[in-house]
């Protein structure tokens, strides 16, 4: 058995610099920290030695953390019949190593969760990615370049690999299917990925569906995200001179064109988390209220305020930059909504609803 | 405490997973540090420790310690403990970063970033540059908002019925389901469970988002037969078959508006009105047809059919007020 543990000096364990301060010790249960044992020490003793750093970086934790869990392991003692400790190893200069990892050398069995959120996972990447799906690449537009054909070759590869690893574990995923998009949107994600993966700029014709209306722009790609279901692509827009994201299935056509991407410093990617639609306060607030047949419209959109009036009806208040969408949507509604507010855009819509009515005079 | 409790599990996963024998929970508690003296605290530590480890998905076996012994021993087969062998290579091993962050919710991200752990531990050739740039530059997101998942997930991984309430769209009223849940779906950002409904005695789809109050579970796992051939895959087709557009509107649209209507029309100019074209187009949905045309406001007039052109007024009129 190894002294080095107990006789390695105790720099490393001490935080030191900003990096090692933010990494504050969450707390972890017994069973939490059993399974990152039951990987870590396989993870060690597959590489015979590894960096401490890189090893911290893998499982998520501080380096300090890694050596309480390096020193666990090590600690770890039994008595009968003769007394012996199973696992030795030793950390040094940054390096850890395993000489002796017995029974646990290898990782336990992915369990039935385990297996399944992460093949439901690389189905949906498959999916998104326009790869793995036959016949995906030839309907889209634009031609998906070397580095797209790789990286979906790799999510079926690594999806096979996993479902044999995983046998009967894996099983339950057969019953979970994620469905995003139209199959026109997979095409253009691959050239939008081959674009990304070669640094290109692109050329996009879209529909603004809000609007109806049809544009012409140069856009940066910065990265594809797909959020509730729809792949979006996030871009420096040269037209608008800033970053907007746009709805791969209102991608009427994608040309990569031969020029590189050059995205502002200024550019900031959208923080997913707070919603794709943030509204700012100096939006105006739509009110709507809704008859039974158009509550639809409280699930569909993004709505400030949803409150349950008498008989099933519903008022809405949906926050938004451009009221153009919304008088389109009462427009549609008919009988089935009415605009409380702003007063001038019940206006609009009475105005829009009596030219129209004109026409058919 | 909970650092002593770790080691203690640690401990025995080691020694059962040496011992070809079943060792009874006596040489087990002389083998490993950390039990208590006093009987009935140890038993109650061992079920706690037991049940934690098949929780963690440690495959635990029962058996008889020797035959003169009457005691239950356990032990761990390793061959049903192991990982299989895998090697990931370094563009596998990134798209495995990307795939275990999809999932947003605390659970299943745990689970999905737990299972890329093992396979990235099983694999020395997963380290390399490629980890580094990931082929695809993509980042799926699964979020599971709806507190109706958890139970429904559950249920379906163990095949057991679930009961809950249940308000359709368009509809005040709850009614209370049970259900045989085969799987669930999410469809363009939505989750919905498929299965068969058993007062209807027909499949049914439900959206996890009209489920209210908690799901209640109404048998065994195991209890739930998915029917041959069922996929849930499949369901999800089912409504998105490609539509058959057997009507066809004729319309009169502003040449400068409704770019969506000329896209898909058969336009040619309005020889009676300038500025103005004339739009042929096939629609499948009756229904929704009207509302969507009406949504074009002055931009749009209906010439035929009479029935698509009378539905058009009554949205106009009914928008008017």
């Amino acid at each position: 058995m190894s002294p080095q543990p107990k006789s390695t000096p105790p720099k490393n364990a001490q935080p030191k610099g900003p990096q090692a301060k933010s990494a504050q010790p969450r707390m972890v249960t017994s069973a939490e920290r059993l399974r990152r044992l039951l990987a870590l020490v396989p993870y060690v003793s597959a590489r015979r030695v590894v960096g401490l750093a890189e090893t911290a970086a893998t499982f998520g934790m501080s380096e300090r953390e890694l050596i309480d869990d390096l020193n666990l392991a090590w600690c770890v003692e039994l008595r009968a019949p003769e007394p012996y400790c199973p696992i030795d190893l030793s950390y040094e200069d940054g390096e850890i190593s395993i000489s002796q990892a017995e029974s646990i050398a290898r990782p336990l069995r992915l369990a039935a969760d385990e297996a399944s959120a992460l093949l439901v996972a690389l189905r949906m990447l498959a999916e998104a990615g326009g790869a793995g799906q036959p016949g995906a690449s030839d309907q889209g537009a634009g031609q998906p370049g070397a580095d797209q054909r790789g990286g979906g070759d790799a999510v079926a590869r690594l999806i096979a690999k996993i479902e044999e690893a995983a046998g009967a574990a894996g099983a339950a995923s057969a019953q979970v299917a994620i469905q995003i998009d139209s199959a026109g949107a997979r095409g253009t994600a691959a050239a939008l990925n081959a674009a990304l993966s070669a640094g290109h700029r692109v050329h996009l014709r879209h529909y603004n569906h809000g609007r109806d209306e049809e544009t012409q722009r140069d856009v940066d790609p910065m990265r594809l995200l797909v959020v509730e279901g729809r792949t979006y692509l996030e871009g420096w827009c040269h037209r608008a001179e800033g970053v907007r994201l746009f709805r791969l299935d209102r991608v009427l056509a994608v040309d990569v064109l031969d020029l590189p991407a050059s995205v502002p410093d200024e550019a900031e990617p959208v923080d997913v988390d707070a919603g794709l639609f943030r509204a700012s306060p100096t939006d105006v607030l739509a009110e709507l209220e809704l008859a039974p047949g158009a509550r639809w419209v409280a699930e569909y959109y993004p709505c400030e305020s949803v409150t349950e009036l008498p008989g099933g009806r519903l008022r809405v208040g949906l926050r938004t930059p451009d009221t153009t969408w919304v008088r389109r949507l009462a427009l549609r509604l008919g009988e089935d909504a009415r605009v409380v507010a702003p007063p001038a855009l019940t206006d609009e819509v009475r105005t829009a609803a009596a030219a129209a009515l004109a026409g058919y005079a | 405490m909970s650092k002593r409790r770790t080691e203690r599990l640690l401990s025995i996963v080691v020694l059962l997973l040496s011992s070809r024998r079943y060792l009874t929970a006596e040489q087990i508690r002389a083998a490993v540090s950390g039990y208590p003296e006093e009987q009935e605290a140890f038993k109650r530590m061992f079920e706690r420790d037991k049940e934690e480890l098949r929780d963690l998905g440690i495959p635990l076996e029962t058996g008889r310690a020797s035959s003169f012994d009457d005691d239950l021993g356990y032990r761990i087969s390793r061959q049903d403990y192991e990982l299989p062998e895998i090697h990931l290579e370094p563009d596998e091993a990134a798209i495995l970063g990307i795939a275990s962050r999809v999932w947003q919710s605390a659970e299943l991200a745990g689970a999905a970033a737990g299972a890329a752990l093992k396979l990235v531990a099983a694999s020395r050739d997963a380290d390399g540059e490629a980890a580094a740039t990931p082929p695809l530059v993509i980042q799926p997101r699964l979020t599971t908002q709806e507190p109706a998942f958890g139970p429904l997930w559950e249920a379906v991984r163990d095949r057991r019925p679930v009961s809950f309430d249940y308000q359709a769209s368009g509809r005040s009223e709850v009614t209370r389901r049970t259900l045989e849940p085969w799987g669930v779906v999410n469809r363009r950002g939505r989750w919905y469970v498929a299965g068969h409904d058993r007062a209807r005695d027909a499949p049914r789809v439900f959206r996890l988002s009209r489920v209210t109050g908690p799901v209640k579970l109404e048998g065994p796992p195991g209890s739930v037969q998915v029917p041959a051939g069922t996929d849930v895959r499949e369901l999800v087709k089912d409504w998105d078959k490609p539509l058959t557009r057997e009507h066809t509107a004729v319309l009169r649209v502003r040449a400068d508006a409704g770019s969506a209507l000329h896209r898909w029309g058969e336009v040619t100019p309005d020889a009676e009105r300038p500025g103005w074209d004339r739009v042929s187009i096939a629609y499948s949905d009756p229904d929704w047809y009207p509302g969507y045309l009406a949504s074009y406001g002055p931009d749009v007039l209906v010439i035929d059919p009479p029935e698509l052109r009378e539905a058009v007024i009554r949205r106009l009129k009914g928008a008017l007020g």
